[in-house]
């Protein structure tokens, strides 16, 4: 294992002694931020599936009225047919849904994934500052997802197997009052392992980008993906602990006795739902500002335009990333809080729509006057920015507390937070994905099955989330394996939106597939005159090892003078 | 198959009524329609409020700022592509319309705001009641308490299995013992719960509160109208979360006060407010 490289300085020295280590050594010791990247976008695209196949299960037992489908999987997963296991088994696969997509695909795939690989070439860096930090990272989280898999098959509410409380662990449901096996246990630590992979991780991006940025590029030289990323650590690193403080007092309250949750100890639920929020609305930004980032390179790139309002775009960033920590109780409004809670919290939230209405109006910008070419990236990206905006739009209704009161709990909130992780989210990804793949790979994609991958998933997901608004309307409430027969029409168009959107996903996999065998080679540069940051000029695939030496930031003078840069994005 | 066909024409003939009738005015049921997208029929002056709120300010607002970014999409992307623009533009900056796109946001969130402060105080500001409800949750049922002096009893709720259904009740959302309120009064409802966490929720009241162990959280509506309302646990609770339905009648001043003198009888065994029979159901 040559991990001694910290203290090699010459160039030389470093090639000698790296080398190149091979097969599984390669991967499980890596300390190259490239090959760690690699290994979060796999895991992320393990988990994907996973993700993926478990909402198809539940898309399929709500295609009809009637619980007819769980029991079967029950039987096959558990050995159990009975009514009641094929309940259960429901509740279990929406809460292991919901784990898996945040925690080990989109969090994974962002910052893992996207941020490991390109954080050090953007900012000229040759590696992350703490590599072996990162590989621990890495093999944490994937420690903490075969907990969250193993839960699913011990104990959990009386007599059944698995946690089915939902992602949030609200207590008592997630204490031993609803889930004495431990099946919970295993779910809680499953977080605790993925949340300190994930605060190491912040930790070694904050690093990285305060510390090893290349001579002349200044923080506000910065591409934006580094800004996102940057953002998106601070967040980390300030929420993920008080998660684990919640997670903590609920793994003694469900060990050893204390009652911090326990009303008849003196406890109180409600406050492990202020400590849960105080992280996880942080957590629901984490999930998306990175998107912010590559959209905004990805619109840049294929406009042929630098970024418009580039300071406003950080700025709106930090706006977004600070307000994330004031809003936390709107979760909350059918809680039973005091009015005056409840007016500063509708307030606060809806403060949020500002910056977020500016990245969206300066996407729009950048294109503007642009001269743009519809290639699958900016595809997704044009996606992204519509579907975000509906998603967001919607949660502007859901600030409101009044509004809330109706809503909240039923799939009209289902539709929101899908609009804006589902589509949103993982539009964002996929754009990453198809902007870099090629860096990455050394292969061109076939840009026609690309094509096809977007609009199938377009359509198909829009086909799912939409309805669900409708849904919502007539007082669906989330979380139930049946429904009222009312509720069959819409429900059973979502069903095939899902399945639709379920095919798009086996042509991502095939385009993969395709690409790999089909061994296109990929010039340094694909995109064209656009594409102005620094990945772009290290051949593809980037080497093992990059910008050994700083690379020269144009506009930058070598004896230190910072001339004046007027449109920073496009210094390059 | 033919369940889901029937359902099927059911949901569409449902949607095309909803589109072209106005609400019925006389006793309604507050459930949902087949293949309906709006809200449940409103019954409380609260719910008349919400409905207006969303719909006449938030509705338009919503939609409008969507079909505006959606058609500046398609602008840009028509108007600026690579072939009928071929030589991009540098600019980056445009001080007044970052201002405008900053501040006229804020505006339109001011306007939204009055009213929904408005209605929000309305919700929790809860007048004087002429009566008060009890309910308690538990895995998985209700249980509502009529207090002193003019009820002293509570009974659970359950829900009514699929083969004691008569025709006309619906499935998932009827229950053995429905609670019953006079029409026109302030009613006060006392949640709370005996293990996990649920949640109350009546749509067409406009009310939805949650009902937490170790905790007495209030809520309030005034049916304007007799009829029967449904609703559902509104919080995972457990395997049978789907399975705890709520349905409320409301009936006249007169026959609420025969049903409290039969209920007086028929649940006098609980003797006030009986909370440990906890019994559990496997629908």
């Amino acid at each position: 294992m040559a991990s001694v490289s910290e203290f090699a300085h010459s160039e030389a020295e470093v090639h000698e002694e790296h080398g190149h280590p091979t097969g599984w050594r390669r991967y499980l010791f890596s300390t190259n931020h490239k090959d760690i990247g690699t290994l979060y976008l796999v895991l992320a695209i393990c988990a994907g599936i996973i993700g993926m196949l478990l909402s198809i299960a539940i898309r399929a037992e709500l295609m009809f009225p009637g619980a007819h489908v769980f029991p079967v999987l029950s039987a096959i997963l558990d050995g159990d047919g009975s009514h009641d296991a094929g309940k259960n088994l429901y509740n279990v696969f929406f809460s292991a849904h919901a784990v898996i997509m945040i925690f080990f695909m989109v969090m994974p795939a962002m910052m893992g994934g996207f941020g490991n690989w390109f954080v050090p070439l953007l900012i000229g860096a040759p590696d992350m500052a703490f590599p072996r930090l990162n590989n621990l990272s890495f093999w944490l989280l994937v420690a903490g997802f075969v907990m969250a898999m193993i839960s699913m098959f011990v104990d959990g509410s009386p007599g059944f197997k698995g946690f089915g409380g939902g992602w949030v662990l609200y207590p008592p449901m997630a204490s031993t009052v609803g889930t004495p096996g431990p099946a919970a246990d295993f779910f809680i630590l499953s977080f605790h392992l993925a949340g300190m992979a994930s605060i190491i991780g912040a930790i070694n991006f904050i690093a990285t980008i305060f510390n090893m940025r290349a001579p002349g590029m200044t923080m506000f030289r910065m591409p934006l993906f580094v800004w996102s990323v940057l953002v998106t650590a601070f967040l980390l690193l300030l929420a993920l602990p008080v998660l684990a403080g919640a997670l903590t007092m609920l793994l003694t309250d469900r060990n050893f006795h204390t009652t911090f949750f326990e009303p008849s100890g003196g406890g109180d639920p409600i406050l492990y739902q202020h400590i849960f929020w105080f992280f996880g609305h942080p957590e629901v930004y984490i999930l998306i500002i990175p998107g912010f980032g590559m959209i905004s390179q990805v619109v840049a790139t294929f406009a042929k335009k630098p970024v418009f309002g580039y300071a406003g775009m950080v700025y709106a960033m930090l706006a977004i990333g600070l307000l994330g920590f004031m809003v936390w109780a709107h979760h909350m409004f059918t809680t039973g809080m005091s009015l005056a809670a409840q007016r500063y919290f509708v307030f606060a939230t809806m403060v949020i729509a500002v910056p977020t209405g500016v990245k969206v109006f300066s996407w729009i910008a950048t294109m503007w006057g642009g001269s743009i070419s519809l290639r699958p990236p900016m595809l997704w990206a044009i996606g992204f920015i519509f579907v975000f905006t509906v998603g967001g739009v919607t949660g502007v209704v859901l600030a409101n507390a009044a509004i809330d009161r109706y809503v909240h709990d039923t799939y009209y909130v289902v539709a929101h937070f899908h609009y804006v992780m589902s589509l949103g989210a993982v539009f964002s990804i996929f754009a990453g994905f198809y902007y870099w793949f090629p860096k990455m790979t050394g292969y061109l994609y076939d840009e026609r099955l690309a094509k096809w991958h977007f609009w199938v998933s377009f359509v198909g997901i829009n086909l799912t989330f939409f309805p669900q608004h409708f849904l919502g309307f007539q007082g669906m409430p989330r979380r139930t394996i049946d429904y009222a027969d009312a509720y069959w029409l819409w429900n059973f168009v979502s069903s095939i939106g899902a399945y639709i959107s379920g095919a798009g996903t086996l042509v991502f996999l095939y385009l993969i597939y395709e690409a790999f065998k089909a061994k296109r080679a990929a010039p340094a540069n694909p995109w064209g005159p656009g594409a102005t940051t620094l990945e772009w000029s290290v051949p593809s695939p980037a080497p093992f090892h990059t910008w050994e030496t700083p690379p020269h930031i144009p506009g930058y003078d070598e004896h230190g003078a910072e001339p004046v840069v007027a449109a920073p994005g496009s210094a390059h | 198959m033919g369940g889901p066909l029937l359902a099927l024409r059911a949901g569409v003939a449902g949607l095309a009524a909803s589109l072209l009738a106005g609400s019925a005015k006389a006793a309604i049921v507050g459930a949902p329609g087949p293949g309906h997208i709006g809200f449940l029929p409103a019954n409380s002056p609260i719910q008349y409020d919400i409905e207006w709120f969303h719909n006449a300010i938030l509705l338009p607002v919503t939609f409008g700022i969507s079909v505006l970014v959606l058609a500046l999409l398609g602008y840009v992307v028509f108007r600026f592509n690579e072939r009928s623009n071929p030589t991009p533009s540098r600019i980056t900056h445009n001080g007044p319309l970052e201002i405008a796109w900053t501040v006229i946001p804020a505006l339109i969130l001011v306007v939204i705001a009055v009213p929904s402060f408005r209605l929000l105080s309305d919700q929790l500001i809860i007048p004087a009641p002429d009566m008060t409800l009890k309910v308690t949750a538990s895995q998985w049922h209700w249980n509502y308490g009529y207090p002193k002096p003019e009820g002293g009893f509570s009974f659970d709720s359950l829900i009514k299995e699929d083969k004691d259904l008569k025709p006309g009740e619906l499935r998932l959302l009827t229950v053995d013992n429905a609670a019953y309120v006079p029409v026109g009064k302030v009613v006060e409802i006392d949640v709370t719960s005996q293990d996990v966490i649920h949640s109350f929720s009546v749509p067409s009241f406009g009310v939805k509160i949650d009902a937490v162990p170790g905790r007495l959280n209030k809520a309030w509506f005034k049916a304007l109208q007799e009829g029967v309302f449904h609703g559902q646990c509104s919080n995972i609770c457990g395997i049978d979360h789907a399975f705890m339905p709520i349905e409320i009648h409301v009936v006249s001043e007169s026959a609420y006060q025969a049903w409290l003198a039969g209920a007086k009888k028929q649940f006098a065994h609980a003797d006030g407010v009986d909370l440990a029979e906890t019994s559990q159901l496997k629908p």
